[in-house]
């Protein structure tokens, strides 16, 4: 199933197949190692649209909502 | 020879750094920003070699301003050491590449190497040497494993025969080295692992934070107020003051220079506070009044920086302090503010943007009361009943919301999105934390201290002058008018404007109504909180915004206070 980041529930993992939105959010998310083809999982969201955090790599990221939103992942 | 010790942010390098270098150790602005660095000096063979302490970056293709200094200060070493994080390979070996693309001398310092055990990682150091083709040294800056190896490694250090690549060709093979040299055994989820899972979701988040900062509050106010009282207040007094009053004498008790130097003899005494001459309130307000406060808080700070707690509770607070135009990270600043405005203020350089900075700083010298405002606020306003001392608090919490709220719509731009890497828990070396402390002082005291100074002398000139009572008399209309207060208090808030703590003292002389004890308190606290404060807002926020945020701070404090008028 194809959705974004934003929607996955806690402790479900999958694949980024897209970053949609600029190349300066590109650039900023390639630099933690978030690009296509990576696996990540979703650790928590917090209330009211707050930052989700995901594992990706060996590391736990932050990242805001917003950006979340654009971040396409595949789940099994 | 320089060396620059460079890579991501969290790997400990600061540690590394600590240990290379010996007490020299200066703390510096790069030009033209807010990005801090440190420097220091250490020997190599018969040379003495400059370590700089880069700020952590990501990438040379800089996303933020201190990516963008990294890669500045690139330029001007001669040898970098790359210190990577041994558990997050991967990440951290894409700088690495970028760094030996450019044809970089390197040595490669793989750094928490003792933590890859029981995180179940092994890495085969020997074959990422000769992939890589420059000395790589594991070392870990908790013990000093390797750090001797490291420093006889630096004449050893060399450039690589790595061509430039694209990102996704950089990524790719960042993963082939991975994929040769790593491998990880998986093994169960210790203890501090789940901590770490706990504190990042809602629920036991909110209770985590709920108790980290309750425990920090406690401890920075116990260890303040214990020093305050015990060390520095016995110490001003039984030693500085009678050198003091033998100075007074000498100068003949009165007269212009007695008055700026020693400052006024207040009822045949010289009063540290009140005085406010060069070397009694002069010193006696950043030495026994912000120095004890700025000690506790850089030191529980400290703590919960390296054991990396902050982030967390950034992420935690997002989405409240988004509303306010501010970052999860302002909830630091704001907190401190309620120990002491002075440290708070030069927290907020953790914030990246200018905006954030701005709103965070005023929002802290406006509605934060520090330490003594409250306690003033409590001898002053509590004699009338816990009722009022609520509306004093409640007063200023609504001042902090919509201020905030106000701020974040009139002002230009928006507060960018929380992008941060969690790092794991760690135990932070006491050596570590404890130099560490006394950097931050040791600043403090070289920079707040002068400046402090200069204002008491300023004010002195004024107040001798007479430019402040024209001052008063052009602010009576406001204060006898718009907040209800009575003509004896004029002076009172005039003198607020710099010297909170006695003009508080002064209103207490003239007889308040509990409603005019509120009204009074709620104004005092939202003019600048104290001579120091002022100074270091000027000196965080530069003259314009500065101005910006003085009259900010005039417009809420007339408001609110002819609101409290009206409504009480």
């Amino acid at each position: 199933m194809v959705k974004s980041l934003g929607d996955l529930h806690s402790e479900e993992a999958g694949t980024i197949i897209e970053i949609r939105g600029g190349q300066g959010l590109a650039n900023r998310l390639n630099s933690l190692g978030i690009i296509p083809g990576k696996k990540l999982t979703k650790k928590g969201s917090m209330m009211l649209r707050g930052p989700v955090t995901v594992q990706i790599n060996r590391s736990l990221v932050a990242i805001g909502y917003g950006m979340a939103q654009k971040i396409i992942v595949e789940t099994k | 020879m320089k060396i620059l010790l460079m890579g991501n942010p969290n790997v400990g390098k600061s540690v590394i750094f600590s240990r290379l270098t010996g007490v020299r150790v200066v703390s510096s602005n790069y030009p033209g920003t807010t990005v801090s660095y440190t420097s220091g000096f250490m020997k190599i063979g018969d040379d003495t070699a400059e370590i700089i302490d880069v700020p952590g970056t990501y990438t040379l293709e800089p996303t933020s301003e201190a990516e963008e200094i990294a890669l500045d200060m690139l330029k001007s070493g001669d040898v970098v050491i790359d210190v990577v994080d041994a558990t997050n390979l991967e990440r951290n070996l894409y700088l690495t590449l970028q760094l030996l693309e450019k044809k970089i001398t390197l040595v490669v310092a793989l750094n928490l190497w003792d933590d890859t055990k029981h995180r179940g990682i092994s890495i085969d150091r020997k074959k990422l040497e000769t992939i890589l083709g420059v000395p790589v040294i594991a070392t870990s800056g908790l013990t000093g494993q390797g750090i001797k190896d490291m420093a006889e490694s630096i004449p050893s250090a060399t450039t690589s025969d790595i061509t430039p690549m694209s990102r996704d060709e950089r990524w790719a093979f960042v993963g082939k080295i991975i994929d040769s040299v790593q491998t990880i055994t998986h093994r169960h989820h210790r203890w501090f692992e789940r901590l770490e899972d706990a504190s990042v979701k809602p629920k036991t988040g909110i209770f985590i934070a709920a108790a980290v900062l309750a425990i920090s509050y406690y401890i920075i106010r116990f260890v303040g107020e214990n020093l305050i009282n015990y060390v520095l207040d016995p110490l001003f007094h039984s030693i500085w003051l009678p050198l003091l009053t033998k100075l007074s004498v000498f100068m003949g008790g009165g007269g212009f220079l007695h008055d700026v130097i020693v400052g006024k003899i207040i009822s045949g005494h010289i009063h540290f506070i009140e005085s406010f001459g060069l070397l009694s309130s002069g010193l006696y307000v950043p030495l026994a009044m912000v120095l004890p406060y700025i000690i506790s808080f850089y030191l529980v700070i400290g703590l919960l920086e390296d054991i990396g707690y902050l982030p967390r509770l950034a992420i935690l607070l997002d989405t409240t302090m988004h509303k306010i135009g501010l970052h999860g990270f302002a909830i630091v600043p704001t907190l401190l503010g309620l120990g002491c405005n002075v440290p708070a203020i030069m927290a907020t350089r953790v914030l990246e943007s200018r905006r954030e900075r701005f709103i965070a700083a005023t929002l802290v010298s406006i509605a934060v009361p520090c330490a003594s405002a409250q306690a003033m606020i409590f001898g002053l306003v509590g004699k009338f009943g816990g009722k009022y001392v609520a509306m004093v608090y409640g007063t200023l919490f609504l001042v902090w919301i919509i201020l905030g709220f106000i701020l974040n719509k009139i002002l230009k731009g928006l507060s960018p999105e929380l992008l941060i890497e969690i790092p794991p828990y760690r135990i932070p070396p006491w050596g570590i934390v404890f130099q560490k402390l006394f950097y931050r002082i040791d600043n403090f005291l070289r920079e707040a201290v002068p400046i402090i100074l200069a204002a008491v002398f300023v004010i002195n000139i004024l107040f001798i002058s007479g430019i402040f009572d024209y001052v008063a008399n052009f602010a009576a209309p406001v204060i006898t008018g718009i907040w209800g207060l009575p003509e004896e208090s004029v002076v009172a808030i005039v003198i607020g404007f710099i010297r909170k703590d006695a003009a508080l003292g002064m209103l207490a002389l003239s007889a308040l109504t509990a409603k005019q004890m509120v009204i009074g308190s709620v104004v005092l606290t939202m003019f600048f909180p104290c001579i120091a404060t002022f100074v270091v807002l000027l000196k965080e926020l530069g003259l314009r915004d500065f101005l910006k945020s003085m009259a900010i701070m005039l417009i809420s404090a007339l408001t609110a206070g002819g609101i409290l008028n009206v409504v009480l």
